[in-house]
């Protein structure tokens, strides 16, 4: 099956700052969280992804075509969410929604009303006075309404109460019914979304360091916790960052069984978050 | 049908929906040809991936609890006695091994464990 989305050895160079060849693959059917700390290369790779900014190397497909020789065809079959509002902030919604709507090929004005009535936007406000969860409701209402089949997200959840952001677990899992629909998006915060997530990529500094299914992550990753002895005759082998404190330490560990049946009682294992995980991998080389 | 989902347990939630809906089957809550919900649905339903529904679907049906017909759904598998029994004596298992733990963690003796089971299994009689 050709993957709805597909980045190879990606590259963006800036001054104090470069996106080293960014690998990933997105199979039609499934989400992908891509996290990661602030500055990590986050909305470098989606706005990559968009063509909103010239990449150095590397390759993106969207449904198997080349992201800029079809752009136009390729933006029409894509919704997109960005961090930070687009749009003209001195018109109302409905006007805004009348200069975007005629862009798209397969413009659905019925899917439109509905989510408007959905997410109780109201048409005659202008863009300025919608709350922050407004703007990124009416980003995703213009996002769903054209027959999106990829829908790519920048930190939607970022700076939205714990209320909106359960109304847009229900929205994407609704959308995910349809078995040909993809869903990619950005965080770093790791947020209630990760729970429907199924696939997790994790970037830090530029660079991918891991991308796998969320339920690899969460069945074999581990953080342990145990006497400071420990650490001194494992000489931190497998320890992927360690925090050390006056009484133990606590570790993260890629597979967490062996460390189970090494050490037995003596330490205690528990499910990481992936925001454990992404603070002890951003730790690593500091500590370990 | 109810399958109820910890994220904090340490037991993957593939597994416990396994659990789940071979106890509904064992119990009779679920009954033989009984469709279930797509892997698509149930993943909605219980907010987690759809990766975690399909394994367990896969699970179960590698286990013999149910089937899949290509375009029509998935049901529950006629069920065999001797399936049945040896996934409760699994559990059973299960069980006895948290005992044995919880016993040796206080340093209770082999004897003194067989005893405490023997009154116990008694006792109901």
């Amino acid at each position: 099956m050709e993957p709805i989305l597909e980045i190879k050895n990606l590259r963006k160079e800036f001054k104090d700052f470069s996106l080293k060849d960014i690998n990933l693959t997105l199979e039609k059917g499934f989400i992908m969280g891509f996290i990661g700390p602030n500055g990590a290369g986050k909305s470098t790779t989606i706005k990559l992804i968009l063509n909103l900014m010239n990449k150095d190397g590397g390759e993106i497909k969207i449904f198997g075509k080349d992201n800029i020789v079809y752009e136009r065809e390729v933006k029409n079959r894509i919704g997109f969410v960005l961090d930070e509002s687009h749009y003209y902030e001195e018109i109302t919604v409905q006007e805004m929604k009348s200069i975007i709507a005629p862009f798209y090929e397969r413009w659905d004005e019925g899917a439109f009303k509905k989510y408007v009535k959905d997410f109780g936007l109201s048409m005659d406000k202008k863009i300025k006075e919608l709350s922050k969860g407004m703007k990124m409701k009416f980003s995703l209402a213009i996002a769903l309404s054209h027959n999106a089949e990829l829908l790519i997200m920048d930190e939607p959840t970022s700076g939205l109460d714990p209320v909106v952001r359960s109304e847009l677990l229900d929205i994407l899992s609704d959308l995910m019914q349809d078995e040909n629909k993809g869903v990619f998006f950005s965080t770093h915060i790791t947020s209630d979304l990760d729970k429907i997530a199924d696939y997790i990529t994790f970037i830090n500094n530029g660079e991918i360091i891991l991308s796998t299914t969320k339920d690899d992550i969460m069945e074999n990753f581990g953080l342990i916790k145990g006497p400071k002895e420990l650490i001194r005759s494992n000489n931190s082998n497998g320890f992927i960052g360690i925090r050390e404190n006056q009484y133990g330490f606590e570790a993260l560990v890629q597979n967490k069984e062996e460390f189970r049946k090494l050490y037995g009682d003596k330490i205690v294992v528990e499910k990481p978050t992936l925001e454990d995980i992404m603070v002890y991998y951003t730790r690593r080389g500091i500590n370990a | 049908m109810d399958i109820v989902i910890s994220n904090s347990s340490e037991k993957p939630i593939y597994e416990q929906i396994t659990t789940q809906i071979k106890d509904a089957i064992i119990k009779g809550v679920l009954k033989e040809a009984e469709i279930l919900p797509s892997i698509r649905s149930l993943a909605k339903e219980l907010k987690i991936s759809v990766i975690t529904t399909k394994r367990a679907y896969d699970e179960l049906e590698r286990e013999g609890f149910i089937t899949t017909v290509p375009g029509k759904g998935t049901f529950v598998a006629a069920q065999n006695k001797d399936l049945l029994r040896e996934s409760r004596i699994r559990i059973v298992e299960e069980k006895l091994i948290e005992a044995v733990e919880a016993a040796k963690s206080i340093g209770l003796s082999l004897d003194e464990l067989q005893e405490m089971l023997k009154l116990l299994y008694e006792e109901d009689d």
